[in-house]
């Protein structure tokens, strides 16, 4: 009836997650007990689960990062305390236990954190920009924010039920193979990445789709946002690449449930084969996360510069180079494979190209910074801050590029280095500038700055004192995902490492201080014009928060900068431009489609897990149901009257033009 | 906000369907300068950017074939099991298949009910047709021995041509709602663009067979 699934999956001999799942049940079952006692469930189904608003949906993208980000980072704390207790000592952590938590960490921090943090904030920001009022296909939309949510949910279960994988983030044959790993770990990942890679296709397709055919009127290509190019290039990314990962996934499945031989050691099984697929994704995904960072760099330092990106045409080539070479540089995962001299020095040279397009993009940043009226505000701190570290990160990049010294450090705490050095910097604060600048354009007010900025010195010294000395350790010969080890000149290192890890964990407990700082505080930091940073792309041209139609009337894009032009003027005339004309705006209905497709994906999830044949069909049955009743329904928009639109832009009109009057002669 | 909102009914004579009328594409550059493309035009980029990243999860099966197609561990060839003859038949229900889909597309179009759903049962017909060869080809070679885990060839077999597969039977789901759809909600503008996407759809899977057809059987009944 319940296939493999027992009492016995619940791991009773091991505190440590029981007891954390537990603390982390018991808060949000008191979650869940407020929301229904306090009647908000209501509210939440019909404004948030169901709702089909773009910026909604990147909002609950970005909420879902931030809450698996703790998960996450639980896991890196108790790996560095693990490893600064365990010389010629067993530390706290048996090593099947370890094994799961260093697997977990990758796969929530890429999968949970990274992705749905930059899918959300290009979600929100992107139609804005694009000056419309949504997204192509806005239920699709939602469905892939579900999907990545059922995938996160599936994650989270493991911790109880079951076991997760013990096989690294990526799990390589032979293994993750049903006769080495027999255990559920590797299903869990597999199902948990399948569920959510298909909402991150879905979202991908969406916003390729949206940028490409449903910009406002005018907007060339030629005239769109840096924010925009870097999202099309990601998302390019994401549906060139995605499809290769549930294909390589797929074939593991395959052989774990139907006994193929894909990539085992028996009949002709090709492991290598699987290092070729998995990278083919594996690297296009690291461009997936940085391009949209790169894309908020661009924003905020042109904002708080208060000029126009440098170098406009340089930036949108780079980032289409980028875009480009991320599909020739795979091989640099495994160079020590034996591809042969040739081959390694192929990928090599094609992996330090990428450092050209990358130079390029700095010295712009650095250019648009340069005479310009610079404002130190907290986004502004962690562009600086990724500037300056990132460039180290890029230049161990370029080392390992290099073959022979590739072979050195491969697999080494030299590895690990780098690419947090890379990723942190590069994603993290990319993602954290976006966070603070754009926070008031989503919820009308900001963010404390002070707290912001602590917080920041708390995460950009933290990630120094945490990663620095895993630079020299992995000279020294460390190698990665070490239980225990016995070599005294590793431990001093480790020692100061736990210490950068507890300085982050200072800065995260920051942000979350600020978060609620600014919400109780929330009345005197309203943003009433919607323009609180005095920034330059369209999505500023609206409300804070913007109305569920975005744009009363589409904006006419007649140069690369609109907004800013349409404000310098209206700053001249001390008015705004005359009253559009406005229309009825039709709006897309909400739906729980999204919601219900991954309700259901997520029990055809579980249960292929544990073997419970019936409960998957059952799902498979109710995902195609809901998709028919979506197809039959009568309704499809919704009409918001003249008057209704009308009123509230006339609403943000009045407040823009007090501010106009208020402002300095 | 609630109260003022108003529900926009489908009904059959909503604007954009059918769409070929040569004023929506002239606006509808989808180059910036007119502003969003007709949803018809949304619609048909969208699937069409979907149907690529499936072709591209194909490509990583057909990558793997061609990586393993030599790796028989001992065990048959696809010289010694493929019968080019059950290929060939299979071949002719796929492309006469999406001939009749290409027919019901005149039919919707021409918004005729019976011929449409005339056309689409033939579409289905003989894609179902297509199915029972197909498995009675996989039974045939399970039944000799030669299943999926007989060795890394016949995994790499059965996972690309079985993934076809799995889209023909997805399809054929599709294309009973899409009939039931036409049935209960006429030629309306929405089902109009689901049917645009439907036959992109198995079109493309006419593609990806034809790649089938020549990588696996040809290649390996004649090489």
């Amino acid at each position: 009836m319940l296939g493999k699934l027992t009492w016995d999956a619940i791991p009773w001999d091991q505190p440590l997650p029981l007891l954390s799942a537990g603390f982390v049940g018991l808060i949000l079952a008191a979650v869940l007990v407020w929301v229904v006692i306090k009647g908000h469930l209501p509210y939440l189904w019909r404004e948030w689960i169901t709702s089909v608003d773009h910026k909604r949906i990147g909002v609950m993208y970005c909420v879902l990062a931030l809450v698996m980000l703790v998960r996450g980072f639980s896991d890196a704390l108790m790996m560095r305390t693990q490893q600064a207790l365990a010389f010629q000592a067993p530390g706290f952590l048996p090593p099947e236990h370890y094994n799961q938590i260093f697997s977990a960490h990758g796969t929530i921090m890429i999968f949970f954190v990274a992705m749905p943090f930059v899918v959300g904030l290009m979600n929100f920001v992107v139609p804005l920009q694009l000056g419309v009022r949504d997204v192509a296909f806005p239920t699709f939309n939602s469905v892939g924010f579900w999907l990545t949510a059922a995938g996160a949910l599936l994650v989270n279960v493991s911790l109880v039920v079951g076991e997760f994988a013990r096989t690294g983030w990526l799990p390589f044959p032979p293994l993750s193979e049903l006769k080495y790993s027999p255990g559920v770990g590797v299903d869990y990942y597999l199902w948990a990445i399948q569920i959510s890679g298909v909402g991150t296709l879905i979202s991908g397709i969406n916003l390729v789709t949206t940028i490409l055919k449903t910009r406002a009127p005018g907007m060339r290509y030629t005239r769109m946002p840096i924010f925009c190019w870097t999202a099309l290039a990601s998302n390019l990314l994401i549906v060139v690449s995605f499809p290769i990962l549930t294909g390589t996934l797929a074939m593991l499945l395959l052989d774990r449930y139907l006994d193929f031989h894909f990539f085992t050691n028996e009949a002709g099984g090709n492991p290598m084969m699987f290092m070729n697929l998995i990278w083919l994704w594996g690297h296009p995904e690291v461009y997936i996360l940085v391009l949209p960072a790169f894309g908020v760099y661009s924003e905020v330092v042109a904002t708080f510069s208060g000029k126009p990106i440098f170098g406009y045409r340089s930036m949108v080539v780079a980032t289409m180079v980028i875009c480009f070479l991320a599909f020739t540089v795979w091989l640099h995962h495994f160079f020590t494979m034996g591809a042969g001299g040739d081959v390694n020095a192929i990928f090599g040279i094609a992996s330090m190209l990428i450092a050209i397009p990358t130079g390029v993009k700095v010295y712009n940043w650095l250019f648009t910074m340069y005479q310009g009226r610079v404002r130190f505000t907290c986004a502004m701190h962690w562009v600086i801050g990724f500037m300056v570290t990132f460039v180290i990160g890029g230049m161990t990049g370029v080392l390992q590029a290099v073959p022979p010294a590739d072979f050195q450090i491969h697999n080494s705490l030299f590895l690990v280095a780098h690419f947090h050095n890379v990723i942190i910097p590069g994603v993290l604060f990319g993602a954290f500038a976006g966070y603070t600048y754009w926070f008031p354009k989503a919820f009308g007010f900001s963010l404390d700055e002070r707290l912001g900025k602590v917080a920041f010195w708390c995460w950009f010294v933290g990630f120094y004192v945490a990663f620095m000395p895993l630079y020299v350790v992995g000279l020294e010969g460390m190698t990665r995902r070490l239980q225990h080890y016995d070599q005294p000149q590793w431990h001093p290192w480790l020692l100061v490492a736990v210490v950068g890890a507890l300085l982050i964990m200072s800065g995260i407990a920051l942000q979350i201080t600020q978060l609620v700082v600014s919400i109780r505080s929330r009345q005197r930091r309203r943003d009433v014009t919607g323009d609180v940073w005095d920034a330059r792309g369209l999505e500023w041209a609206t409300a804070s928060p913007p109305p569920l139609f975005n744009f009363a009337v589409v904006p006419n894009v007649k140069t690369e900068e609109p907004y800013w032009g349409t404000k310098q003027k209206a700053r001249e005339l001390v008015r705004l431009s005359g009253e559009p004309v406005y229309e009825p705006i039709e709006v897309p209905r909400n739906s729980p489609t999204g919601f219900l497709t991954a309700f259901f994906a997520f029990f055809v999830g579980f249960a292929l897990i544990w073997h419970i044949w019936w409960l998957a069909g059952l799902g498979l049955a109710g995902a195609y149901a809901t998709f028919v009743v979506f197809a039959w329904r009568d309704v499809a928009e919704n009409v918001i009257p003249r008057d209704e639109v009308a009123r509230i832009d006339r609403a943000n009109r009045l407040a823009r033009t007090l501010a106009l009057e208020e402002q300095p002669a | 906000m609630s109260t003022p909102i108003t529900a926009l009914r489908l009904t059959p004579s909503a604007i954009d369907f059918p769409a070929a009328t040569t004023r929506e594409y002239q606006e509808a550059t989808g180059h910036g300068e007119a502003g969003p493309a007709p949803k018809r035009v949304v619609a048909g980029y969208g699937f069409w950017i979907f149907l690529l990243s499936d072709i591209i999860m194909f490509s990583a099966f057909f990558a793997s074939y061609a990586v393993l197609s030599g790796a028989t561990a001992g065990g048959p060839t696809a010289a010694q099991l493929f019968d080019p003859r059950n290929v060939a038949i299979e071949t002719a229900c796929l492309l006469l298949s999406s001939f009749f889909c290409g027919m019901a597309s005149i039919a919707v179009e021409m918004r005729r009910q019976a011929l449409t759903q005339l056309a689409l049962l033939a579409t289905g017909v003989l894609g179902l047709a297509f199915l029972v060869l197909e498995l009675r080809e996989f039974a045939g070679l399970i039944a000799q021995g030669a299943g999926p885990s007989r060795s890394a060839f016949l995994s790499s077999f059965f996972a690309l041509v079985g993934c076809h597969g799995a889209h023909v039977t997805a399809g054929l789901l599709w294309l009973g709602t899409m009939m039931a759809q036409f049935r209960a909600k006429g030629f309306r503008a929405d089902v109009g663009r689901r049917y645009l996407c439907f036959s992109l759809f198995w079109h493309a899977l006419d593609i990806v067979w034809v790649a089938i057809f020549t990588q696996v059987y040809l290649v390996g009944a004649y090489a």
